[in-house]
């Protein structure tokens, strides 16, 4: 299992019931399903992914985040997911918004663009950064919205929501105790337990 | 002579037949004192009776939905591009059942059969059926069968409908509902395009008033027009470009072909057919005249414009599936403006509304409504995918 959703696992009481954006091959739905009986839903657009949500057993509905997540009631679900997503989506600040009213509890992680490596290859190249995790070219690429560890905590602080846990990782998924005092610099991901302050 | 059926085919089936004796009370508040339920089965049924799938057919179709029948060895069921060793719905795997629904004709009681009170046709006498009663003759069918509980019923179009009206019935006897290019309701367009087949029918001068058969005729021309208006429903436009533009002239390429092939290489220069998508149109409704029973259709159609179970709900659907704890799977057709996708989205967040468990998909397909019918590559796979699920939550109930 991915890392990060490793961690996220943690997090989610069992028989809860969970709503994951962008659940991908739903691995995590299906971990949290045989392991914690979660009554879980994904959402996804890719054909390929649905396919295998459906293999997995993981109940899956086709559907685009940008478009909005109207049609879920407030607080029908204990926790919403939003796992290395929110760079790729239109609104993300809108998003969370709906997180925050569809769940009781928000998870949101994201790849850490203030991370040195990104930060030294603007410097030193002056070019858009390309890695492992950001694969991709400036105009080709589904990320359209990275932010940095500095900028998601700017963003709680103005929408008032309140971070229960922050949990920042490097390229080995560690947190070391540097990776903890610097987390906007040698942090990969971000992985964010949030709710309504 | 030996005939090589599809290695994958469920092979030759015979139709089986029960009586019923037990009056059902329909809900036009009449009730059918008796009556026979024709169906077919493919696939075993397993010792703990856990492995049987409902098949509720559509407007047209019947209990044969997979298969040949002995003596007609080209035409198989209509739903057998599913229903087959290894196919989607695995008989394999399953037990599937599929019964001809009762107004029907293809077997069942319904206005074509006698009434044995008075020996004479029901034609326009037979009570008009809903949904729902539908619904409660496969409860008895069941029973007969001594089925415990359906692993999955299933169902496209109005088939799905009756999916859903199982869900909201009887939710303790299924364990999954699949709901395929279907609607919580009809609208307005729909019930227009319904009343127009029917006004079709009714006034065939060979119609009378329902009771041809007395008169030893049916109202061929009538039934032939509203099977007509409603081919044209099932059909997308981008699908009939691609079935009537074979012939790419000079003018045409495939990306400007608008489905325009002559009949007969040039205009006629009067009121008889002239374009391939005529002609067609004509042979099916022909085709489908011989084979149907005119109050059948109308029944059907009727069926299909009362069909909306958020009536007992104050109008809200999801409080019609609170109770319905089995699991869901909807799929819709891009290209399907009979019940388009949104009609579908509208039955998931009704399910989700109700916090049920639901899979949805929305599959790009140029074949309009029709396309539930047809082997889709990825609505395959997903269904296939789905039962397979079905399957294992049986091998894990087993003790």
């Amino acid at each position: 299992m991915r890392p990060d959703l490793e961690i996220i696992q943690q997090w989610i009481e069992p028989e809860s019931r969970v709503l994951d954006l962008g659940c991908g091959n739903g691995t995590l739905l299906n971990y949290l399903k045989s392991t914690k009986q979660v009554r879980g839903i994904g959402l996804e657009i890719d054909e390929e992914n649905i396919q295998r949500c459906i293999q997995n057993g993981v109940n899956v509905i086709e559907q685009n985040l940008d478009q909005g997540l109207s049609n879920f009631q407030s607080g029908s679900f204990e926790t919403v997911l939003l796992a290395q997503t929110l760079q790729a989506l239109s609104n993300p600040d809108r998003l969370i918004d709906e997180m925050l009213r569809i769940g009781e509890r928000g998870i949101v992680t994201f790849p850490n663009f203030g991370n040195w490596k990104s930060r030294l290859y603007l410097a030193t190249k002056g070019r858009m950064p390309i890695s492992k995790f950001m694969p991709h070219q400036w105009y080709d690429t589904p990320n359209i919205h990275f932010c940095t560890v500095k900028d998601f905590d700017a963003l709680c602080k103005t929408k008032n929501i309140h971070v229960l846990t922050r949990t920042v990782v490097d390229s080995q998924h560690q947190g070391s105790w540097a990776v903890k005092s610097w987390p906007n610099f040698l942090g990969e991901i971000a992985i964010y337990h949030i709710t309504k302050g | 002579m030996s005939i090589t059926l599809p290695e994958d085919s469920v092979g030759i089936v015979e139709p089986q037949q029960f009586h019923f004796d037990e009056p059902l009370s329909l809900r036009s508040g009449k009730v059918l004192p008796a009556y026979d339920i024709v169906f077919e089965t493919y696939g075993e049924l397993n010792t703990k009776k856990s492995n049987a799938i409902l098949i509720c057919h559509a407007l047209s179709g019947d209990h044969h939905a997979a298969g040949y029948h002995n003596g007609d060895t080209k035409k198989p069921g209509w739903w057998d591009s599913c229903i087959g060793a290894g196919k989607a719905i695995d008989t394999n795997l399953f037990f599937v059942v599929c019964m001809n629904n009762l107004g029907g004709c293809g077997g069942s009681t319904g206005p074509a059969s006698k009434d044995p009170e008075t020996g004479k046709y029901f034609g326009p006498d037979f009570p008009v059926l809903t949904v729902r009663d539908w619904v409660k003759s496969q409860v008895m069918l069941m029973d007969r069968l001594e089925i415990p509980k359906w692993a999955a019923v299933v169902g496209g179009s109005l088939g799905g409908m009756q999916a859903l009206r199982w869900a909201i019935s009887y939710p303790e006897r299924m364990a999954h509902a699949i709901c395929i290019a279907a609607a919580p309701k009809l609208s307005a367009q729909n019930i227009a395009f319904n009343e127009v087949a029917r006004q079709s029918i009714t006034s065939d001068p060979d119609f009378h008033q329902g009771y041809y058969l007395e008169h030893g005729t049916y109202p061929k021309q009538g039934l032939t027009l509203a099977r007509m208006v409603g081919h044209i429903t099932y059909l997308s436009d981008s699908a009939m470009r691609a079935k009537f533009g074979k012939t790419v002239s000079d003018f045409e390429t495939e990306k400007t072909n608008f489905g325009r092939d002559l009949r007969s290489g040039k205009l006629s220069f009067g009121f008889d057919v002239d374009f391939q998508v005529e002609s067609y149109l004509h042979y099916q409704g022909e085709r489908f005249s011989e084979n149907f029973d005119a109050n059948t259709y109308l029944l059907m159609t009727k069926a299909l414009d009362y069909f909306d179970p958020s009536v007992d709900f104050e109008g809200d659907l999801s409080k019609a599936f609170l109770n319905s704890d089995c699991k869901f799977m909807l799929v819709s057709f891009t290209t399907d403006w009979r019940f388009p996708p949104e009609r579908s989205r509208e039955l998931v967040n009704d399910l989700l509304k109700a916090g049920k468990e639901v899979t949805y998909l929305e599959v790009e397909a140029d074949q309009g409504h029709d396309a539930f019918l047809l082997p889709i590559p990825r609505y395959i796979s997903a269904f296939r995918s789905y039962l397979c699920r079905v399957h294992e939550e049986i091998c894990q109930d087993a003790p």
